[in-house]
């Protein structure tokens, strides 16, 4: 080709980045070679099917609502009090009393990555309560709220409608704890609010039921199968534990049907 | 320390440019959920470093650092992707004479595929240039590399990509 040189010149034409003397040379050049002119309208062409929504990946709205908790939470955890609305002010006091509580509680255990995460979860189930964003996917039916978690989350979280237990499904949404996204489960009894978190666990070992108060807040985990489970409310812990037994007991008869 | 209004405006300045950000996450690592992580990742990164930001193009200023997010995330997971070499055989076929594009519905997933297809500091140019518009020497500033080197990798992948877009489908050649 005779202007092998002038691709760059040409290029740089199409995409609007010459000064003044190169316009002027590009189209000088233009104006007497097809070869290259064809090769402008090639440029055009392609920029052309770069237009219009198909090619660009607009960020889903729940990526959205989690990167902004994530935000928050930590500048949450490293702004100084006092400089901020009522409401950082409430969830910056809200951590103070969990670290006063945890504390104390220090004072007579060793610290545990398990006090850390009661931590993160009791504030993680007010700040559904506060921010109203309870659920990113609302639905009582367990085949609408696990899909949703395809492809949002690298595990497929158990979803269980406990309805004809006491404990209908209110929806799902992405949460963040322990350093990673979680799934969020949210259930209902009568006027209290359910939030289970789960996530895949470190090691495959099962963990029986453990209890712990954190603010007011009840908190059962537990870990089966491969998952870590904890299920926070303000609901009474008896009939916590009954909801923790009702989610074991349906998935063992899941671990029954397949084996079988 | 932070101060918290540090937050507030890192909330009104950098949060808009999620798109954007997740936009490149996507296409460099060509998967829903990784890109998901990538960009909280970079977004997170962001924030620790707005302190020392010191004005200017704040979405660039997102992109270099998503972009450094997602070349993290790939040495990591996909350390095999980073050492694709362009494959120059591609374009021994193409005649000196140029063909012109024609472009109707179904070619727009030919183009999906082609981009996915490039080497990813071939992809990360085109994304930047041709969904972001950035100036060359904008996108030379978030790739790390001289001006001529956008420039080049654009010249290649371009022409790549009028070669997916002008074969043949009977041709057999993708």
């Amino acid at each position: 080709m005779s202007c092998e040189g002038m691709q760059n010149l040409i290029q740089g034409y199409a995409d609007g980045e010459l000064d003044l003397l190169g316009n002027l040379r590009a189209e000088k050049h233009l104006k007497d070679c097809a070869v290259c002119a064809r090769d402008l309208q090639n440029h055009q062409a392609l920029r052309l099917a770069f237009t219009g929504e198909s090619l660009y990946f607009n960020a889903p709205p729940t990526l959205r609502g989690r990167i902004r908790s994530a935000v928050r939470a930590s500048g949450n955890a490293e702004a100084r009090p006092g400089s901020s609305s009522w409401r950082w002010m409430a969830a910056a006091a809200s951590f103070a009393l969990v670290a006063i509580a945890g504390w104390s509680l220090l004072l007579r255990s060793r610290p545990s990555r398990d006090e850390l995460l009661a931590q993160e979860i009791v504030a993680g189930h007010v700040r559904s309560m506060m921010a109203g964003h309870l659920t990113d996917v609302a639905s009582s039916n367990q085949h609408a709220v696990k899909p949703w978690f395809d492809g949002r989350l690298d595990f497929a979280p158990p979803v269980e409608d406990l309805a004809p237990r006491g404990f209908p499904l209110v929806g799902g949404r992405l949460d963040y704890a322990g350093g990673r996204p979680v799934a969020a489960l949210v259930y209902q009894r009568r006027q209290h609010l359910i939030n289970l978190f789960v996530w895949p666990s470190a090691d495959e070992s099962d963990d029986r039921n453990r209890m712990v108060v954190r603010q007011g807040y009840d908190l059962i985990h537990w870990s089966r199968a491969g998952m870590v489970y904890w299920a926070v409310s303000d609901l009474n812990l008896n009939e916590l534990q009954k909801f923790a037994q009702a989610l074991q007991n349906s998935a063992s008869r899941d671990d029954r049907r397949l084996k079988r | 320390m932070r101060e918290q209004s540090d937050v507030a405006r890192f909330e009104q300045a950098v949060l808009p440019h999620m798109d954007a950000a997740y936009n490149l996450a996507r296409w460099l690592t060509r998967n829903d959920a990784d890109a998901a992580d990538v960009t909280q990742e970079a977004f997170l990164r962001a924030l620790k470093f707005f302190g020392g930001f010191r004005g200017g193009d704040t979405r660039a200023w997102l992109l270099t650092i998503v972009r450094n997010t997602c070349y993290t995330w790939l040495r990591r997971n996909r350390v095999n992707e980073l050492a694709t070499p362009f494959d120059e055989e591609a374009h021994s076929g193409e005649s000196d004479d140029p063909e012109t594009i024609l472009l109707e519905g179904a070619d727009r997933e030919m183009l999906r595929q082609a981009l996915e297809a490039l080497p990813v500091e071939f992809r990360e140019v085109m994304i930047l240039r041709e969904l972001e518009g950035l100036s060359y020497k904008k996108i030379a500033g978030i790739a790390d590399v001289p001006v001529g080197t956008v420039m080049s990798r654009l010249a290649r992948a371009r022409k790549r990509l009028r070669l997916v877009l002008t074969s043949d489908p009977e041709g057999g050649r993708k």
